[in-house]
């Protein structure tokens, strides 16, 4: 087992200022940036705030930006750092500061919110229910969001616009209405409710230019723009013309070929 | 007099992982305004983690299950130690508690004639678990959340507001119940960790639904919230908990690198058909069924693999064997010096499946290794071993209504609560048990609190949560305490080095096999651990401060460590997930007694109770020689001269 000094530069403070400070600390083999973020707590600042459930990547609490890039905390190696790198943390930066590494995501919560839900089938009772495999996959995929909230961080829509978070739901919700709207067995339309038309006009779907930096930073690889946000972007357009999903098809025919 | 704001609430559920939620929602349904508190944010309680599924005999696999098979199986894997009517009703209610998750959105994978899909398990007559992938666990907790806010939303076109019937404080640690002049429950006291503010919950009913006790080991599955809090709760109002010495551990855990020691390598991957190995190659399962468990698994390979197909004529694999026998054979393999380089033995699904078939159905697991361990399980094999999972021992509850034995207005439900599973829990009826339980608490607790019962809250109480609650920042002085000045000699103590070190008792002193010496000097260090923990001393302030939080945990962690140890050392045989190397066999004697641990004074006291006897109908389902491999002398007799009449 090898063992060295690595450099880091976490940011503390709170949401009346802060800074990075610099810290020296042990790594040992295959450790993650969460165990180190540990161990300076263990061994050198007690008080350092962070968020962390399960440190196994399933549930979504220790997000934070590493270099820059939004990422889970537990699941980043310590081993694609060079030793000699300096590693710098910082909270993620599209929500307010509330201490150190921790951050106010009650955004979030407001936009969950704003999502109707399910709505039951009428007359299907409980243990009725039959669905296809193939019918359910779409969904399924988009239900393992685990909620890190990194590609509501990321999206530059929001990520340093704060005066568009009231119209946009960000990624994360926007993929919410798609899974719902396409759950076979969802009966908004027949309760009067109009899933894609409520995206595009109440959840701010028209904001998003398919950069598809979220699916890039999403730690459960859930083709957020492709599978869910373009679909549903063509299907609003069966309504109206925008042109983004024209340029989202020539774009991703052409990585195809 | 510190200020501490307050609010009135019917219900109070303290926990939102599926029990808690599932109590929430029936409780607000019952019309109770109910109060849910959550230590971390909504939706990432440890239920998330839950992979392999959840179990329920809705016989759409195979036709031939029912409640009664789920009945005797879940029984048998806990060796009959099992709170019966518990087992009666879980495995009764369970289908419906599914069947109601899909009318709120939930998505499980689903069967050729598009019903859910249901996977084999250790333990499982038949393929009984509802799952989704190796996610099973988010499924079911995203669902219970997304119900809330459905629930919310439907308050808010009728009154306004989100909030006014079913209201989530995230973030918020509860460190006291708090009763009233007769000993009712009146509420709850917190602190919520992003201000460190105090804040009161005055209600007449408390659900206790906070989860397990994993982080007083040092190798174990657990999430930081494992702190055993619920029990530490349920003590200290006065309500004790049964059969501690039941701590489950899981057969395949991670073993490297050192700092994923103890993530959990779902069972999932046995019951696809994975196997077992050690360093010769060897299945050596087959070398390790018990008597009990003789007629019920396959003696060759041959047989064992035929059974993935053709489960009508053949026996199951002994990979699928109830937990604790796997974990311990895997602990023998490791001792006998035929373990894997890392202190493991060999988990092989690679030679078993294509690679497609692989990522597709443990998605999860291959992500896993291949993220954490540069392992790549679809071209070789994992290392695993056993790691500390879950806690059978719990609060001590009434098996219809969930109301614990002793305060009145304190229910518990899920993991906190004891019996159900005696002394060994089956894969899969976890997250059962917190749906019908939990639904039971909600539903009972609503009812104790709608009935105009309860007092208000006793002023010194409050103060009293306050000041323990501050003391870990003023310790040195002696300010927060009530104990003499020469227990707080000594220097100030670092809440991390005192966890680590409970952490390191626990694993080596009471694990998964257990000798009378090494508990005793469990007990030994646990008490000087509990003396330095009245010196812990933390830095900063209150807002969102680890250190703090940690050191208010400790009481909970070294209380429920404490009840552990000393049941374990009571206990001179083996059951379950009790192992004792100088009592190795299941002693039948031992089969009616249940041991309760109550606070007296500032330590622990122990008392043996007898387990209330099987109704004659349950019995009956089982054979009579199993019976007799099981019941007490005194109890078999009984039940001869019942039947023989
Ligand atoms: C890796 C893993 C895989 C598993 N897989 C399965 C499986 O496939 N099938 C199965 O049936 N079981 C499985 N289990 C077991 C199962 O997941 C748990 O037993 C179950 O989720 C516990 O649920 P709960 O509702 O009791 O508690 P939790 O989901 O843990 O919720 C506890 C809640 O209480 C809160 N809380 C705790 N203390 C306090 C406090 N002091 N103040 C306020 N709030 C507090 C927490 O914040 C949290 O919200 C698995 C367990 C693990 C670790
Ligand atoms: S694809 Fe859309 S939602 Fe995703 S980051 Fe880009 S703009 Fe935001
Ligand atoms: S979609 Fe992915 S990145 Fe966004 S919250 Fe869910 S898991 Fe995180
Ligand atoms: S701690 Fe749960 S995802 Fe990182």
């Amino acid at each position: 087992m090898s063992t060295y000094d690595a450099r880091f530069r976490v940011w503390r403070g709170d949401a009346d200022g802060g800074e990075l400070t610099d810290y020296t600390v042990e790594v040992h083999d295959g450790e993650v940036v969460l165990d180190v973020v540990h161990r300076l707590q263990a061994t050198q600042t007690p008080d350092l705030a962070v968020r962390w459930n399960c440190k196994a990547g399933k549930c979504g609490s220790c997000s934070a930006e590493i270099n820059g890039r939004p990422r889970l905390l537990c699941m980043t190696r310590m081993s694609v750092f060079t030793r000699d790198e300096v590693i710098t943390v910082t909270p993620m930066r599209a929500f307010p500061v509330v201490r150190d590494l921790v951050t106010d995501v009650s955004f979030n919560y407001a936009k969950a919110r704003e999502i109707p839900a399910f709505v039951p089938p009428a007359g299907v009772g409980p243990g009725e229910y039959r669905m296809r495999q193939e019918d359910v996959e779409r969904s399924q995929e988009f239900r393992k969001c685990i909620e890190c909230f990194l590609c509501q961080d990321t999206c530059h829509v929001v990520r340093d616009h704060e005066e568009n978070k009231e119209a946009f739901a960000g990624p994360r919700f926007l993929m919410r209405v798609a899974e719902l709207d396409m759950h076979p067995l969802d009966a908004a339309e027949e309760a009067g409710l109009d899933r894609r038309r409520t995206a595009q006009e109440e959840h701010g779907l028209g904001y998003c230019n398919i950069t598809k930096c979220c699916t890039e930073v999403c730690p459960e690889s859930i083709h957020i723009t492709d599978n869910a946000l373009i679909p549903m972007k063509e299907r609003v357009v069966d309504r109206k013309y925008d042109p983004l999903v024209w340029l989202g098809n020539t774009i991703r025919r052409r990585k195809a070929t | 007099m510190t200020h501490v704001e307050r609010e009135q609430w019917d219900v109070v559920v303290v926990g939102a992982g599926g029990a808690g939620l599932r109590a929430a929602i029936e409780a607000r349904r019952a019309g109770a305004r109910t109060a849910v508190i959550c230590k971390s944010l909504f939706g990432k309680a440890h239920t998330v983690m839950a992979e392999g599924g959840i179990a329920a005999s809705m016989a759409n696999v195979h036709p031939q299950d029912d409640w009664k098979t789920h009945f005797r199986d879940t029984m048998r894997g806990g060796k009959f130690l099992n709170q019966w009517r518990m087992a009666e009703l879980h495995a009764q209610e369970a289908p419906e508690r599914v069947w109601e998750l899909e009318t709120w959105g939930a998505l499980f994978d689903r069967t050729p004639d598009g019903r859910i899909s249901q996977r084999n398990f250790g333990g499982h007559e038949y393929p009984r678990l509802a799952h989704v992938g190796d996610r099973t666990g988010l499924e079911l907790l995203r669902t219970l959340q997304q119900r809330s806010v459905g629930l919310q939303q439907e308050d808010h076109r009728e009154t306004g507001d989100h909030e006014g019937r079913l209201k989530v404080f995230q973030e918020f640690t509860v460190t006291r119940i708090l009763k009233d002049g007769d000993g009712r429950v009146s509420g709850v006291f917190c602190y919520e960790r992003e201000s460190g503010r105090f804040l009161v919950l005055e209600a007449p009913a408390v659900v206790l639904a906070t989860g397990g006790i994993g982080k007083s080991f040092k190798v174990t599955s657990n999430s930081w919230e494992y702190t055993g809090d619920g029990h530490a709760l349920a003590l200290i109002a006065g309500a004790p908990l049964v059969n501690m010495e039941f701590v489950q551990f899981h057969p395949t855990g991670m073993v490297w690198p050192p700092s994923v020691k103890g993530i959990l390598v779902t069972e999932s991957v046995r019951g696809d058909g994975g196997v077992l190995r050690n360093s010769e190659g060897r299945r050596f399962m087959f070398d390790y069924v018990p008597d009990v468990f003789k007629e019920k698994y396959a003696e060759t390979e041959e047989e064992g693999d035929r059974w993935y197909e053709d489960p009508d004529h053949n026996r199951r694999p002994p990979e699928l064997l109830p937990r604790d026998e796997v974990a311990r054979a895997i602990n023998s393999e490791v001792k006998a010096g035929r373990g894997s380089p890392h202190g493991g033995v060999f988990l092989d699904v690679s030679t078993r499946m294509p690679a497609e078939t692989i990522k597709r159905r443990l998605p999860s697991m291959y992500h896993q290794f291949k993220e954490l361990a540069d392992v790549d399980i679809t071209a070789e094999a994992m290392e695993v071993g056993p790691t500390c999972h879950y806690v059978m021992g719990g609060v001590n509850v009434d098996s219809e209504t969930a109301a614990t034995v002793g305060v009145p207005g304190l229910f518990a439900a899920g993991e906190v609560a004891g019996g159900m599973h005696g002394s060994n829990r089956l894969g899969g009826n976890s997250l059962s048990d917190l749906l019908v339980f939990g639904r039971r608490a909600g539903l009972y607790a609503a009812q104790y609190a709608l009935s105009g019962v309860g007092g208000g809250i006793v002023a010194d109480d409050v103060e009293a949560a306050a000041a323990e609650a501050l003391a870990p920042f003023g310790s040195v002085s002696g300010a927060g305490g009530d104990h003499g000045p020469e227990e707080d000699a000594g220097p100030p103590e670092n809440p991390y080095t005192l966890h680590q070190e409970l952490q390191q008792t626990m694993n080596d002193l009471v694990g998964i096999i257990r000798r009378e010496g090494e508990m005793a000097e469990a007990l030994d260090r646990i008490a000087a651990l509990r003396a330095r923990a009245r010196r812990v001393t933390v830095e900063g302030h209150r807002q969102f401060n680890p250190g703090w939080h940690l050191a208010l945990d400790l009481r909970n962690m070294l209380l429920v460590g404490e009840c552990v140890a000393l049941a374990a050392l009571e206990r001179t045989e083996s059951r379950g997930g009790h192992t004792r190397e100088d009592y190795p066999a299941m002693d039948r004697a031992w089969r009616p007694v249940n041991l309760l641990c109550r606070l007296d004074g500032d330590g622990i006291a122990l008392e043996r109770t007898r387990t209330e006897p099987v109704r004659p109908d349950l019995l009956a389902l089982f054979e009579q020689d199993e019976l007799a491999k099981y019941l007490a002398e005194d109890e078999l007799e009984g039940l001869e001269g019942g039947h023989g009449a």
